[in-house]
C-alpha cells in the first residue's frame, strides 16, 4: 500500500469517527430536550418515579456507606501523613471535611452509581429495545421518553445529591473513627476542626454538582440503552458504553462545575 | 382501509421496500408473505410509524400517516393493534398491567372496569386468572396469546400480526390460527398478518400477498394461490429450493 492511500485512508477514518461523535452528541442533546418536553407528563406518573428512585437511591445504600465510609478513613490516614510536620493534627477534622463535601463525597458517589446504576438502566432499556419492547410502547402510542427516560433521569438527579448526603457523613465518621483511634487525635478536636472551617457554598457546591452528575448518569444509561442493537453482544456493548460515557462526563463535568462555581458563583 | 402506495425503505445498502402497492379493505384478512428477511417486518413497522419510508404513501382511512406529527400519528396508533413477533411483553409488568396499560394510558377507565376488561380479554385468548403471573414465567404459545389480548384491549379497528406462529409448536400455532379467525369473526377487524408459515396464511388469510425483492409480486384469495401459475408464489407455497426465488 503506498504512502499515500494509507494516509488518505487514516484521514478518512478519522474524519468518520470526528462526524461520528458529534452525530452522537447531537442525538443526546435531541434526548435531553425530549426529556425536558415531556417532564411534566412523565414526572406525573409518579409511581414510575418512586420506582426508579427506589432502583437508583435505596438499592445503592450499602455500596454508597461502604466506599464513603473507606473513603473518609482513607482521607484521614492520608491527611496525618501529609500534615506529618508541617500542619497541627487539630486540623484534620476540617481538612477531611471540606475535601469530602467539595470533591469526594459527589465525585465518588457518582462515579460508583454511574457504574451500578447507569450500567442496570442501559441494560434494561438495552434489553426493551432488541425484544421490541420500546417499539410495543410506541406502537401502543406511549411515548418512551415520557414512559422509560424522564422518571430515570428525574429519580437519577433526585437521588445523587440524597445520596452525596449520606455519602458526606459517613465519610466524615469514618475519618473521625481513623483520626481518634489510630492517629491520637480527640474527638473534640476532630468535631471543633469540622465546625472551624464548615462554609455552606462548600456543602452547596457538592450538592449542586450531584444534581448534574444524576442528570448525566441517567441520560447516558437511557440514551446508550436506547441505540442498542442486535442481541446479547449489544446489550453489553451499550452497558460498558453508558457506564464508560458516565464516568468519563462526570469527571469533565466535575471540572467545568469546579470552575463556574467557585470562579463566579460562589466566588469571594 | 388501508392502502399502501409506492413505499420505498433502503436500511445500510439493501433496498428492502422497493415500491410496495398494497391495500387492505375493510373487515379482511390480508396475509403478506414471503422469505424471512424480505422485509415483511420492516412493512408492518412503516404501518404502524414505527419507521419512516424514503418514498411512498400509506394512507389509514384516507389519512396519510407519512409525516404525521407525533400527536397525529398517536390517535391513528390508538386504532391499532400489534402483535409482535416476540410477543414484546413487558417484563417488568404482570400479563394483567400489561394487557391494561393502553387503558390505564388513554382512558379514563376506572380500576375495576380495567380489570374487567383485561379480564374479559384474557378469557377471549383462552387465558383466563394469569392477571397476575410475569411474561417471565409463561410459555412461547402462552406469551403469544397474552400480546394477543394485550393488542385487542383497547377494541381496535386494525391488527397487525408479526409471524403469529413462527417458534410455536403445530398444535399452539393451530391455536393462534383460530384465535387469529375467530377475533375476526367476532368484531369484525382489519388484520395485516406477515408470515412465511404457509398452513397459517391459507387458514387466516382472506386474500395473500406475496413479498418479494421489495416488491409485491402476487396478490389474490387463498384459491387463486393454490392454483396459480406465478413461479415464485408456486415456489413459495410448495417451499422448493430451486425456481425463481434462489436460496440465500
Amino acid at each position: 500500500m503506498s504512502e499515500d492511500s494509507l494516509t488518505l485512508r487514516t484521514y478518512e477514518r478519522a474524519r468518520t469517527r470526528v462526524l461520528d461523535s458529534i452525530a452522537e452528541v447531537g442525538r443526546i442533546a435531541l434526548l435531553v430536550g425530549d426529556t425536558f418536553r415531556n417532564l411534566v407528563r412523565g414526572v406525573s406518573a409518579f409511581r414510575l418515579v418512586v420506582d426508579q428512585m427506589h432502583m437508583i437511591g435505596v438499592q445503592s445504600l450499602l455500596l454508597v456507606v461502604i466506599v464513603s465510609l473507606f473513603t473518609g478513613a482513607v482521607a484521614a490516614v492520608q491527611a496525618a501523613y501529609q500534615f506529618s510536620t508541617v500542619v497541627p493534627l487539630k486540623y484534620i477534622g476540617s481538612v477531611i471535611l471540606r475535601s469530602v463535601i467539595i470533591e469526594l463525597g459527589p465525585v465518588l458517589t457518582a462515579l460508583i452509581v454511574g457504574g451500578r446504576v447507569g450500567a442496570a438502566i442501559a441494560a434494561e432499556l438495552g434489553t426493551m429495545r432488541v425484544t421490541e419492547q420500546v417499539d410495543a410502547l410506541e406502537s401502543m402510542a406511549i411515548n418512551p421518553v415520557r414512559y422509560l427516560v424522564v422518571p430515570r433521569v428525574v429519580a437519577a438527579i433526585v437521588m445523587l445529591p440524597m445520596l452525596t448526603i449520606l455519602a458526606n457523613t459517613i465519610a466524615v465518621f469514618g475519618g473521625w473513627v481513623v483520626a481518634v483511634t489510630s492517629i491520637g487525635v480527640s474527638s473534640h478536636t476532630y468535631v471543633l476542626g469540622l465546625k472551624q472551617f464548615f462554609f455552606m457554598k462548600d456543602l452547596w457546591s457538592g450538592l449542586i454538582k450531584a444534581v448534574f452528575f444524576g442528570g448525566i448518569i441517567g441520560w447516558m444509561g437511557c440514551y446508550y440503552g436506547f441505540r442498542t442493537e442486535g442481541g446479547a453482544e449489544g446489550v453489553g456493548i451499550a452497558t460498558t458504553r453508558a457506564v464508560v460515557a458516565s464516568c468519563v462526563l462526570v469527571l469533565i463535568s466535575d471540572y467545568v462545575l469546579a470552575n463556574v462555581l467557585f470562579r463566579f458563583i460562589f466566588a469571594e | 382501509m388501508i392502502r399502501i402506495r409506492g413505499l420505498k425503505k433502503k436500511l445500510g445498502e439493501k433496498q428492502v421496500l422497493d415500491g410496495v402497492d398494497l391495500e387492505i379493505p375493510q373487515g379482511r384478512t390480508v396475509v403478506v408473505m414471503g422469505r424471512s428477511g424480505t422485509g415483511k417486518s420492516v412493512l408492518l413497522k412503516h404501518i404502524m410509524g414505527l419507521m419512516h419510508p424514503d418514498e411512498g404513501a400509506i394512507e389509514v382511512d384516507d389519512t396519510n400517516i407519512v409525516g404525521l406529527r407525533e400527536n397525529d400519528l398517536n390517535e391513528v396508533r390508538k386504532r391499532f393493534g400489534f402483535l409482535f413477533q416476540g410477543a414484546a411483553l413487558f417484563d417488568s409488568m404482570t400479563v394483567g398491567e400489561n394487557v391494561g396499560l393502553m387503558l390505564r394510558e388513554h382512558t379514563r377507565m376506572t380500576d375495576d372496569e380495567i380489570a374487567a376488561r383485561v379480564d374479559e380479554r384474557l378469557e377471549w385468548v383462552g387465558m383466563k386468572g394469569i392477571e397476575e403471573m410475569k411474561p417471565a414465567s409463561l410459555s412461547g404459545g402462552m406469551r403469544k396469546r397474552v400480546g394477543l389480548a394485550r393488542a385487542i384491549a383497547m377494541d381496535p379497528d386494525y391488527i397487525l400480526y408479526d409471524e403469529p406462529t413462527t417458534g410455536l409448536d403445530p398444535i399452539m400455532s393451530d391455536v393462534i390460527n383460530r384465535l387469529i379467525r375467530s377475533l375476526q369473526e367476532r368484531i369484525g377487524i382489519t388484520s395485516i398478518v406477515v408470515t412465511h408459515d404457509m398452513s397459517s396464511a391459507f387458514h387466516v388469510g382472506d386474500e395473500l400477498a406475496m413479498l418479494h425483492e421489495g416488491k409485491i409480486v402476487f396478490t389474490g384469495t387463498p384459491d387463486e394461490a393454490r392454483s396459480t401459475s406465478d413461479r415464485f408464489v408456486r415456489q413459495f407455497i410448495e417451499g422448493s429450493s430451486e425456481g425463481p426465488i434462489q436460496p440465500l
